[in-house]
């Protein structure tokens, strides 16, 4: 049924309209990233006058900022792939195997993300000051301390998200392949896993996502070596002065992911952050 | 053929960085949330004070203050982005051309960094430069300054909020809208129901899972916000919201004790406000079994 424009004219009319209540607060921040600090403290105006790039390449030729951002993709990546692996196995072992206290470990697993991260900030700081000490190491401020920490809060989501996927795999095909000889590797690798593929895709990608955005534990259990770029941002506001310029365009790079993974993921993203229970 | 200890086996390295990463760092709070213990005390090391702590923080104004303020910002975000969510699904189920185009810019803030939408709703607000303080004054005659008014500082994390999470109300509304089966509202027109009857028998009982469970979560979040909220304000008046009250109690005032039982009490509240939901949520269903 064809609709006439003048049906069409109210619903564009809105769109456009939230489309800029979205877009303004982010063009905003572009346009702050391209100017100069004396241009900044003139009358706010939002058009961009011309191109200037400074605050970009100051940041993007920054020991610290490349160091930072180095830090974020390393622990991002290592998470995300940790993640995956670990919730493909706890899944394959929830889905197939008769547990004791199964449903129980299950909704054991979500509490871990429902609490407040801050009431946990400081026994982990302890456990990574102290606790964890192999001569003059600790995990405090190490890559591999965020990396394990982070599996609290991504692992119970992901395996939220594989179960519905794991045991949507009829057991038959398990069975078959052990038949014809395959170890419990050989059924993951070569039944499970192939048809699990776009389920833990989208895993990997929003594990990725959700430790690249995380701040809290990140500047409390870091100081300099392992400081990811969310800290790296809120460390640019300070008492004696901001650079805006150069914190807006740090910013703007720290959104090029995110803007990346809702064009790619936008299907799985409501069934991410629901643990599975809502669909689209 | 499958034996339970191969599962176990498989399970195990999940439930062991569980367990030290999220279970005794539960159990250590516990501990210390029943002893006085601050780094910078002139007795070093930690003292058993039974429910001392706990009488502090019945008595604590900063600590009553924040949990305040903690529950007005869940209040009034949660309800804008539930409206406005719902009204923007609605909306998303029309067909139209270009459609996907702004529903995936509408769900681009989902994504972004929590501290990065701070600094984005600090660069609008901040005096000086920032364009939201300047058009209020010259459009308005209003003053606007988050560092000296409170409520203003309230407000705007409200708003905030709502630029960042309407859009998965949004998600999951239009999930469950699309998930609605079409004859019982064609039936109820025909019985000559107007829209907002259509809405309120038949469209919002089929609803009903879907909204409660996207309220579940948002509450979950909204109690738990820091991030934003700190880039925002830096943790100025009107926006010391228990997470951030927490943080300030551990780490500058390094009062581990009190900062413990504190921790303790607001997971407590977070862990009754889930089962409550839980309750409603299940009740509700069984009621219309019955």
């Amino acid at each position: 049924m064809r609709q006439r424009a003048g049906r069409l004219l109210p619903t564009y009319g809105f769109w456009v309209f939230m489309t800029l209540l979205t877009l303004i607060p982010i063009w905003w921040m572009f346009v702050v990233s391209m100017r100069s600090r004396v241009e900044l403290f003139s009358r706010p105006n939002l058009a961009i006058s011309r191109i200037y790039l400074e605050n970009y390449s100051n940041v993007l030729t920054d020991s610290t900022f490349q160091r930072y951002m180095t830090n974020s993709v390393v622990v991002s990546t290592c998470n995300a792939a940790l993640v995956m692996a670990l919730a493909l196995l706890a899944t394959y072992a929830l889905s197939r195997y008769k547990l004791v206290g199964r449903d129980n470990i299950f909704f054991w697993l979500i509490t871990n993300r429902m609490a407040p991260p801050a009431a946990f900030l400081l026994p982990l700081f302890i456990m990574f000051t102290r606790s964890f000490r192999i001569g003059d190491w600790t995990l405090f401020d190490t890559q591999i301390g965020l990396i394990l920490l982070y599996c609290v809060f991504n692992l119970p989501f992901a395996i939220w998200l594989l179960k519905g996927v794991v045991d949507g795999i009829p057991i038959e095909l398990d069975d078959a392949a052990m038949i014809d000889g395959a170890g419990l590797g050989g059924v993951l690798r070569h039944v499970v896993i192939p048809l699990a593929a776009p389920g833990l895709a989208v895993t990997g990608i929003l594990s990725w996502v959700f430790a690249w955005n995380e701040y809290l534990f990140a500047a409390n259990l870091t100081s300099v070596e392992a400081r990811t770029i969310t800290t790296g941002l809120a460390e640019f506001v300070t008492v004696t002065g901001t650079n805006w310029g150069e914190l807006a365009a740090m910013s703007m790079i720290t959104l090029i992911p995110s803007a990346i993974i809702v064009i790619v993921a936008q299907r799985y993203i409501v069934m991410g952050l629901t643990f599975g229970a809502v669909k689209e | 053929m499958r034996n339970p200890r191969t599962g176990w086996l498989l399970l195990s390295p999940t439930l062991i960085i569980l367990i030290i990463f999220g279970f005794m760092p539960f159990l250590y709070v516990l501990f210390v949330g029943f002893n006085e213990w601050n780094i910078f005390a002139a007795e070093d090391g930690l003292r058993f004070n039974g429910l001392d702590n706990f009488r502090r923080l019945v008595f604590d104004d900063d600590f009553l203050h924040s949990v305040g303020l903690t529950i007005r910002f869940a209040v009034f975000a949660i309800a804008s982005e539930v409206v406005l969510g719902f009204l923007l699904a609605q909306m998303l189920t029309r067909k139209f051309p270009g459609k996907s185009l702004f529903r995936v810019i509408h769900t681009f803030p989902l994504m972004v960094a929590p501290i990065a939408v701070g600094a984005i709703w600090r660069l609008l607000v901040i005096p000086g430069f920032g364009p939201v303080p300047f058009f209020l004054d010259r459009w308005f005659d209003i003053k606007y300054q988050i560092g000296s008014f409170p409520d203003q500082a309230l407000w705007t994390s409200v708003i905030m909020d709502v630029w960042h999470w309407t859009p998965f109300v949004t998600l999951t509304m239009l999930a469950g809208l699309s998930a609605i089966p079409r004859e019982p509202v064609e039936q109820a027109k025909v019985d000559g129901a107007n829209r907002l009857q259509v809405f309120w028998y038949v469209t919002l009982p089929f609803l009903r899972p879907i909204l409660l469970t996207t309220v579940f979560i948002r509450i979950m979040d909204a109690i738990r916000t820091v991030d934003e909220v700190w880039m925002l304000a830096g943790g100025g008046p009107g926006t010391r919201f228990t997470g951030i009250y927490i943080w300030r109690v551990v780490f500058p005032r390094t009062d581990y004790g009190y900062g413990s039982s504190i921790s303790l009490i607001t997971l407590y509240l977070t862990v009754v406000l889930c089962w409550l939901l839980f309750i409603a949520i299940s009740g509700r269903r069984k009621g219309e079994v019955e």
